[in-house]
């Protein structure tokens, strides 16, 4: 046991020996070369919270899954909580004006959280197996011994919870009754519980039900022959409309003291010119509700008990707001309309008057698009009157707050659902540059120098430190709009779940453009469009000069994969969309060849769900160059429901109705079908497409060489046991098993397989140059596992002798086929990892020269750094001197975690998705963009920056020293001429 | 000491510097006892006698010159023993000088042999020694270099800069997006 915490002390402090400083930042370079920004996502739900002392704030939830609190003047967050994937937040509320109240994960998990600050203070877990609508109610003054109550209605059971710790005081089983309960309320001061619902789908149902005890007093029901739709909406405590079957009827129920009739009015009586079905929008709203007929929406009033009148009729898109009750028993609501690019909020007060109280006409940035929600709140002025503040969601997910005609704040909130990115190069400096900028930038540049040089030398005042800080954080030459000599600043273009695009700088993380795209909107013939991937489409770098570089965004119209697709060219300077294409064909796979054309567009190829190949860019020059290597290009398919991996290759033009000459149809050449029964498709890797390899030679202690196998048609899967891809505990150790491959996706040859007993999913795996590394989880160790394969070419390996090499005579650099017989060498090795993980990624850079990191997306949402070296198949106990001297590290069973190499230091980037590597120009440096719901980006150096001298180098100091040092050499000069004059006159 | 001399020495005029020496010599008579002529007939054995002398004694010297890298080679092999088989500052300053010296060294063979050239000695035999062991320092200093590993002899110094095979053919695909 001793030697056992003595090896392990000893290990620790070796390994501390190999810490890499580099990556651990001092406390004053944080924001220096990383920036991070928090988001929250599309906002679901929003309450209030504005009573008159605090802070007023308003308590969202969001398709992120997350529940957020934000300042209501600066739009800030004071505190957030991502709920975790398949936690979707059904309803919020406030109660007792403390709590937040959250209910998720389909009506199962109820939890209270402090108001001020955020912190879980209890959460309950309901049960139910029936699907069903999730409701949550904070009646407001229902006591059961001296105990507000929250009442749940989740899973078909109605529960009724203690707000001071979260019991469940009783509950009541709605699921035997089969009824789908649609709305559970408490009419004013009484004891009594009102749950109505519909039974089957033309039975209407009430139940009474004790507060005290849950028990159901009295229960009424009613049949409305023609049957319902489904949707409602609560006109008041006594009457709900409904659509029946064929939407073109409106049956208000009446359910006022149990006593139960219906009323049907016909849509076509109240708006005219009515065809078609009409939807009922869940509104939350008295004396009124809105249903959304054709194009426009539609207002009703309830009067006089059954009466139904039309109020208004808006022209969609709009959006309307539930109503909101004032203090004088008023009601007030909201609508957002649009006129050209600006914004229209209309405030009603009183259904009563037809006049609007307030109207603000307000200019919106046209690329938010249309506005989604309105949520609205009162504020009382100070004379009295009510004033209105509105929060809106806009079509790009952004959230602004509107108030007294003007947008107080806003939040680009679409950054939160990134679906893909990209980078381009910034325009090239141009020359002309003014000469007092030239002076200012001197002066400024001398100044900065001179506080630095302070700095240095310990002479600086705390302001002047002050003043340094924040000369480095918002140095102006790290957010230019030009290329740098470094290649440190870029454009990260990313496409969010909206279907915008935004262009990110580099330096600072702000959106230099966005582009809500005209293509990826909901319209008529396009209903649920959707963003796929973006592309660098055109780089224009020795041709094509004057032209911008753009990018293609791919996406589809529709949800299935059969869908027809839609391609959209962006301008990444001027944020334009050039162009965009609605395709007849639907998109599968897109291929980006290693080939451009004269105009350096890269040449892309689209699988459609006919397995037919479409070239883009459709012109006669890229068809030329695709036709000469046509015999040269493959493409797969990894099919994981049915866990085949297809390999294809082109054949010859399509046989269409119309004639194209862009369309190739494909052949199946291999196939590999993995046995359902014990293998399924877990993951695949690939290497990046744009990843730059140094060297084919891998030189080993004692000066010798082993060639790497490096090809980019290798594709890795993991395959697990059925039972295995679960969740872990679900699956014993003898029924769960791992097996890898190495496939060539050009012959379909499996170069290597391995097979991991007692390992299950989820796996996450890295490929890059002639290694992969993959993560997963031991269940006989019940511990995470990372295993490293590195393949190498036994085939090159005769290639020793020194003479040949130096006169050339080697087949180091013919080409190479996947066709001639490969022999591979593949080492591995595994080790134990602490931390589970979301996604992995690898360093990249320029020219693959440095060493790489393997970066880690922890489950705590950080993202580490990991040596490759300590991913070393070659690793041994002991290793010999000569490998010692090679940088090999002696083996342990686990990865160490050194807290100094998180490359996120202090932050997490919440909802971690995934990790982009970026190589800059310079070669010793990669830049990493994290994105999830928060972004972060910094600049991360595997082996240190040995290529520049750091940041805060002082260039004033060097200076002066030099200057020191000449004028020290001129005065000791004279100083020996004169006493060598004095020497030779004695 | 010096200074005295110094002192003794501030200034002094030579009267007998116009005069030629041949001239004075002639003018006095040679002092009692000196036969100017008896010595002329003497000088041909004695100077083939010094002559002699002094070509055994050249010989004996290039000899010497010759052997004298041989001491130079102990110490730098003593040297490079001593700076070790790792690259750093210490050991490759060592070994350039080891290569260096015997360089220079055979770069100036003529030179340092001038002073002992005759026609009566043989000086070929030494400079061959000379060469030899110069060689034999720098074949010293080659070794060195070699185990320090900065000699291309490897297979791995020329290859690990060669950049990957190009493919012939091109894949790509995937899961369906």
């Amino acid at each position: 046991m001793a030697m056992a915490i003595r090896g392990f002390v000893a290990s620790i402090l070796f390994l501390s020996l190999f810490l890499n400083p580099s990556l651990a930042l001092y406390e004053d370079q944080v924001g220096l070369m990383d920036w991070h920004q928090q988001y929250i996502g599309k906002v679901k739900h929003a309450v209030f919270h504005t009573q008159k002392a605090g802070r007023k704030r308003v308590v969202v939830s969001t398709e992120e899954n997350l529940i957020a609190s934000l300042d209501l003047r600066t739009g800030g967050i004071f505190w957030r909580h991502v709920l975790g994937d398949g936690d979707a937040v059904d309803e919020i509320d406030i109660a007792l004006g403390k709590f937040v109240v959250t209910l998720s994960s389909e009506g199962t998990i109820l939890r209270a959280w402090n108001l001020p600050d955020g912190q879980m203070v209890w959460e309950c877990f309901l049960h139910g197996s029936t699907p069903s609508r999730s409701l949550l109610s904070v009646p407001a003054n229902i006591k059961v011994e001296k105990d507000n109550i929250i009442l749940v209605y989740g899973k078909g059971w109605l529960y009724a919870i203690s707000s001071i710790d979260g019991e469940v005081l009783w509950r009541n089983d709605f699921s035997t009754k089969s009824v789908e309960i649609q709305r559970i309320y408490q009419l004013r001061d009484s004891d009594i519980i009102y749950a109505v619902g519909f039974t089957g789908y033309s039975q209407f149902d009430t139940y009474q039900i004790s507060a005290k005890s849950g028990d159901i007093i009295d229960h009424s029901s009613i049949i409305f022959p023609g049957g319902f739709s489904g949707e409602t909406s609560f006109v008041s405590n006594g009457m709900l409309v409904a659509l029946d079957s064929t939407r073109s009827i409106i049956v208000s129920l009446n359910f006022q003291g149990g006593e139960l009739s219906f009323h049907q009015t016909y849509i076509s009586d109240l708006v005219q010119g009515f065809s078609g079905t009409a939807t009922i929008l869940p509104l939350k709203s008295t004396g009124m509700f809105a249903i959304k007929v054709n194009s426009y929406i539609v207002l009703i009033r309830v009067r006089d008990g059954n009466m139904l009148e039309m109020i208004e009729r808006i022209d969609a898109p709009a959006a309307v707001s539930d109503s909101l009750s004032l203090s004088e028993g008023q009601e007030a609501f909201a609508i957002v309309q649009h006129e050209d690019d600006k914004t229209c909020l209309t405030v009603k007060v009183d259904i009563d008057s037809r006049s609007s109280f307030l109207k603000e006409i307000i200019k919106t940035d046209s690329q938010k698009g249309t506005v989604q929600k309105v949520f609205i709140n009162n504020y009382v002025r100070t004379d009295r009157s009510n004033g209105f503040r509105a929060l809106i969601v806009m079509e790009d997910h952004s959230l602004l707050l509107l108030q007294q005609g003007e947008i107080v704040w806003s939040r680009e909130d679409g950054l939160a659902s990134i679906v893909d990115m990209t980078t381009l190069e910034l325009p090239v400096e141009k020359e002309s540059v003014s000469v007092a900028k030239v002076e200012q930038n001197l002066f400024e540049w001398l100044k900065g120098h001179i506080l630095k040089l302070k700095g240095t030398l310990m002479l600086a005042s705390p302001e002047d430190i002050a003043a340094i800080q924040g000369m480095r954080l918002k140095s102006s030459e790290k957010n230019k709009m030009t290329r740098d000599h470094n290649g440190f600043r870029k454009l990260l273009i990313v496409l969010t779940k909206a279907g915008k695009v935004l262009a990110l700088h580099t330096g600072d993380g702000r959106v230099v453009w966005s582009l809500l795209l005209t293509s990826l909107r909901k319209s008529e013939t396009c209903q649920y469009p959707t963003g796929l991937r973006i592309y660098p489409w055109q780089v224009p770098h020795h041709h094509a000069m004057d032209e911008n570089p753009s990018v293609l965004v791919v996406g589809r119209c529709g949800l299935s994969y059969d869908a027809p697709g839609v391609l959209s060219f962006v301008d990444s300077y001027t944020g334009k969309e050039l162009n965009y294409l609605r395709l007849s064909h639907s998109i599968e796979q897109v291929i980006p060849l290693p080939y451009t054309d004269s105009r350096e567009q890269r040449l892309h190829l689209l699988i459609d769900a006919d397995k037919h190949a479409h070239l883009y860019p459709r012109s006669p020059d890229s068809i030329n160059i695709f036709k000469h290597e046509l015999r040269n290009i493959y493409w797969y398919s990894v099919e994981a429901e049915k866990d085949i991996i297809r390999g294809h290759t082109l054949h010859s033009n399509c046989i269409l109705e119309v004639d194209d000459e862009y369309c190739f149809s494909t052949r199946e050449l291999w196939s590999i079908v993995f046995p359902s029964e014990s293998e399924k498709i877990a993951t695949t890797a690939t290497r990046k497409l744009n990843e730059v390899v140094h060297t084919q030679a891998k030189v080993i202690a004692d000066q010798d060489a082993m060639y790497k196998y490096i090809s980019k048609n290798m594709l890795f899967v993991a395959t697990v046991s059925p039972k295995a891809t679960g969740p872990i505990g679900s699956a014993t150790p003898e029924e769960a098993s791992l097996v890898v491959y190495l496939v060539d996706t050009v012959t379909g040859r499996i170069l290597h397989r391995a097979t991991h007993l007692a390992s299950q999913a989820p796996v996450h795996a890295v490929f890059s140059e002639n290694w992969v590394i993959y993560h997963y989880f031991n269940l006989r160790a019940h511990r995470y596992q990372m295993s490293v394969i590195e393949i190498y070419d036994e085939s090159r390996a005769d290639n020793k002798d020194v003479l040949k090499l130096i006169v050339g005579k080697h087949n180091l650099t013919s080409p190479i086929s996947s066709y001639s017989r490969p022999e591979v060498l593949v080492t591995s090795q595994s080790y134990y990892f602490t931390h589970s993980v979301k996604t992995m990624a690898v360093t990249t850079t320029a020219k693959g020269i440095t060493s790489k990191q393997i970066l880690v997306g922890t489950i705590g949402d950080q993202v580490l750094a990991l040596d490759k070296r300590f991913l070393d198949p070659r690793r041994t106990v002991n290793p010999t001197q000569s490998e010692k001297e090679e940088g090999i590290i002696p083996l342990t069973d686990s990865l160490p975690i050194i807290p100094q190499s998180y490359v996120t230091h202090s932050l997490q980037v919440e909802g971690l998705r995934g990790i982009v590597t970026i190589p800059a120009k310079l070669e010793s440096t990669s830049q990493l963009f994290a994105y999830g719901v928060d972004l972060f980006f910094t600049r991360i150096a595997p082996s240190r920056t040995y290529d520049s001298l750091t940041e805060d180098f002082s260039y004033a100091l060097l200076l002066i020293t030099i200057v020191a040092l000449v004028a020290a050499i001129f005065v000791t000069w004279i100083l020996s001429e004169k006493k060598e004059l004095q020497e030779k006159w004695r | 000491m010096e200074k005295g001399k110094a002192y003794v020495r501030k200034w002094a005029i030579d009267f007998t510097e116009n005069q030629t020496a041949s001239s004075s010599s002639r003018d006095i008579p040679n002092p009692l006892g000196f036969d100017r002529a008896s010595q002329d007939q003497d000088d041909s054995t004695v100077t083939r006698q010094k002559k002699e002398a002094e070509a055994t004694w050249k010989a004996q010297k290039a000899w010497e010159v010759a052997q004298a890298p041989f001491k130079n080679l102990l110490m730098m092999g003593f040297m490079m023993w001593m700076a070790g088989s790792t690259v750093h500052l210490f050991s490759i300053g060592i070994t350039f000088s080891a290569l260096w010296q015997p360089i220079s060294a055979l770069q100036g063979v003529g030179k340092v042999f001038e002073p002992y050239k005759d026609s009566r000695v043989d000086i070929v035999a030494p400079k061959l020694l000379f060469i030899a062991l110069n060689l034999a320092g720098l074949a010293l200093g080659v070794w060195k270099l070699n185990t320090l590993g900065l000699l291309p002899t490897h297979p791995s110094d020329w290859v690990s800069s060669l950049p990957p095979a190009q493919e012939v053919e091109y894949s790509g695909g995937g899961l369906p997006l």
